[in-house]
């Protein structure tokens, strides 16, 4: 094990991780990464992992807070945990090692990790490169989940159910939608003293006095997370039991750290505006079939096929989806679609959806609710704070005809879509009442032009006009 | 269609299936006739989470059609308790 005294630090190190080449070939450091633009330092809230524990790439190692959130830091190596560096509490700069992974030990898995037949694909997989499981993984599925189909692995990451807790029916003891849906509809209670309980929420019930055993999870066999506990709290708190540790979302905190990423963005993006009405309802008569035909749970909502409609546009225009990054413009490798979602108690965050050209509309409805979900429980991945080359709002149909909104740096453009509204609208030469969506540009004049920007929202009009494209 | 509910399992049940979405004070507290979506600021997706859990936990279709009947406490209790 290298000492501390050693080590260079990286301050603005972008990536959470620098392999020791040479000295220690296979040691690496797990840095505190940067989850964001506008975050210069983190407190490790809690290490998931002790020295000594094998880790797998994408494992959840340790809960880093920032000004926004507690996020939950995935590994970007397979290894055995050595050193944890950084003691939980510590508030450090990002760039900083947290801990170190030492990548010569046997990748046999330990006790702790799942069965063999999680490498994928393993030998006899029923269906082997559907999704590719190979590839990175999306966000909210735990990496020690593999025994599941994909579709009943978002299911139940929205639906907070344990899978390491199923019992599988499918072919190869695979569990299936309905493993999840029977999960679901067991009867409520009986599961509580089992009930799984996030590691943070655990940690806020004892700083603010809340017996755990009191808790139900929202459905039977879903975990208990932190806005659960703070719920059971009490909106105020008892006097003399104020609690310390709610920085993690507290709304001053939050409000602070969107003012200086908004102004950051004011101040350095020239931003330009564009905007256009669309028709959809070539959409919404889409999606009201397709609802009528598939099981409650799988319905489509109109703001999925939004966002699908967006990622394919950004493949067409490249020149928006990206970084604007030391004077120039870095394209993406993908389109990774930040979600704008507004927090119950206020404040904003916009969670990322992984490579979102790529999936089919009922995919895309699964990941949009799996990144709601993980925004409004607090429990952010990395990868979601820091992935995003192009950013949607919406505003739903509650919200206001349209927005013009504020570009999220280091990214070069943001969609807006106002609410779903009927309203007039010529067809064919005449008057016609149709749902109507105001689709909005704020891009980056310093990356585009106008004219770029306009081959954006005339590509995304074009496409809704052909929901079963989609 | 399972058992019928009765009317005081129903409201109970429609709570239920709003948790999270507030406290479990605020949702006891709610008048029947408030509109859910505006009191408890339900965008598009938690309804729908909200429709799933009625479906799913009554083991009962609800199409959208239905969504219109299920904007108040009082409404959606009417709606689950009525023979689908």
């Amino acid at each position: 094990m290298p000492s501390n005294s050693n080590r260079q630090r990286f301050p603005n190190l972008p990536t959470s991780s620098r392999r020791l080449a040479g000295r220690w070939p296979e040691m690496a450091e797990f840095l505190m990464p940067a989850l964001g633009a506008d975050m210069t330092e983190g407190t490790v809230l809690e290490w998931l992992v002790r020295p000594g524990d094998t880790v797998r790439k994408g494992d959840v190692v340790a809960v880093v807070d920032t000004a926004k959130a507690a996020i939950e830091v995935e590994c970007f190596t397979t290894g055995t945990v050595g050193e944890l560096l950084v003691p939980v509490g510590t508030k450090v700069p990002v760039g900083t090692p947290l801990a170190m992974i030492d990548g010569t030990s046997p990748r046999t898995p330990s006790a702790k990790t799942p069965p063999p037949q999680g490498s994928p694909p393993a030998a006899g997989e029923p269906r082997p490169a559907a999704g590719g499981h190979s590839q990175p993984r999306r966000p909210g599925i735990p990496a020690t989940i593999r025994l599941a189909d994909p579709p009943a692995r978002v299911f139940a990451a929205r639906e907070g159910v344990d899978l390491t807790r199923l019992h599988g029916t499918g072919r190869d003891g695979r569990i299936t939608h309905a493993d999840v849906a029977h999960a679901l509809a067991a009867p409520a209670r009986t599961t509580t003293e089992r009930a799984r309980v996030s590691p943070y929420a655990r940690r806020l019930a004892h700083e603010l006095d809340v017996d755990l055993t009191m808790l139900a999870p929202e459905t039977p066999g879903g975990a208990i997370h932190a806005r659960h506990v703070r719920s059971a709290a009490g909106p105020a708190t008892a006097p003399g039991h104020v609690p310390e540790q709610r920085r993690a979302q507290d709304p001053a905190a939050m409000r602070q750290a969107i003012a200086a990423l908004m102004a950051r963005a004011k101040r350095e993006i020239p931003h330009y505006y564009l905007s256009s009405t669309i028709d959809l309802d070539p959409v919404m008569t889409w999606l009201r079939e397709h609802n009528r035909r598939v099981p409650v749970t799988e319905r489509i909502l109109p703001a999925a096929a939004l966002l699908k409609a967006t990622a394919l546009a950004a493949v067409r225009v490249p020149e928006l989806n990206g970084h604007w990054v030391d004077g120039g413009f870095r394209p993406g490798d993908a389109v990774h679609l930040g979600v704008a979602v507004a927090l119950r108690g206020g404040g904003l965050v916009a969670p990322a959806i992984l490579d979102a050209a790529k999936l089919s509309l009922p995919e895309t409805m699964a990941e949009l609710r799996a990144v709601v979900a993980r925004a409004r429980s607090g429990s952010l991945r990395s990868a979601d704070l820091t992935a995003g080359t192009l950013t949607v709002t919406n505003l739903g149909d509650n919200g206001a005809e349209s927005v013009h909104g504020v570009i999220y740096p280091p990214q070069v453009a943001l969609v807006g879509f106002g609410a779903i509204t009927h309203r007039p609208w010529a067809v064919d030469g005449m008057l016609g009442i149709r749902p109507l969506v105001t689709a909005t540009l704020a891009a980056d004049h310093r990356a585009s032009d106008g004219a770029t920007g306009s081959r954006l929202l005339t590509t995304i009009a074009t496409l809704l006009r052909h929901p079963e494209e989609l | 269609m399972t058992k019928p509910l009765s009317r005081e399992e129903a409201t109970e049940f429609v709570q239920s299936a709003l948790r999270g979405f507030a406290t479990d004070d605020e949702l006891s507290a709610l008048p029947p006739d408030e509109n859910l979506r505006d009191a408890l600021e339900l965008d598009s997706m938690d309804f729908q989470t909200f429709v799933e859990r009625l479906s799913t936990g009554l083991d009962r279709r609800i199409d959208e059609d239905d969504y219109g009947r299920l904007l108040t406490l009082r409404s959606a209790a009417d709606f689950l308790t009525a023979q689908g």
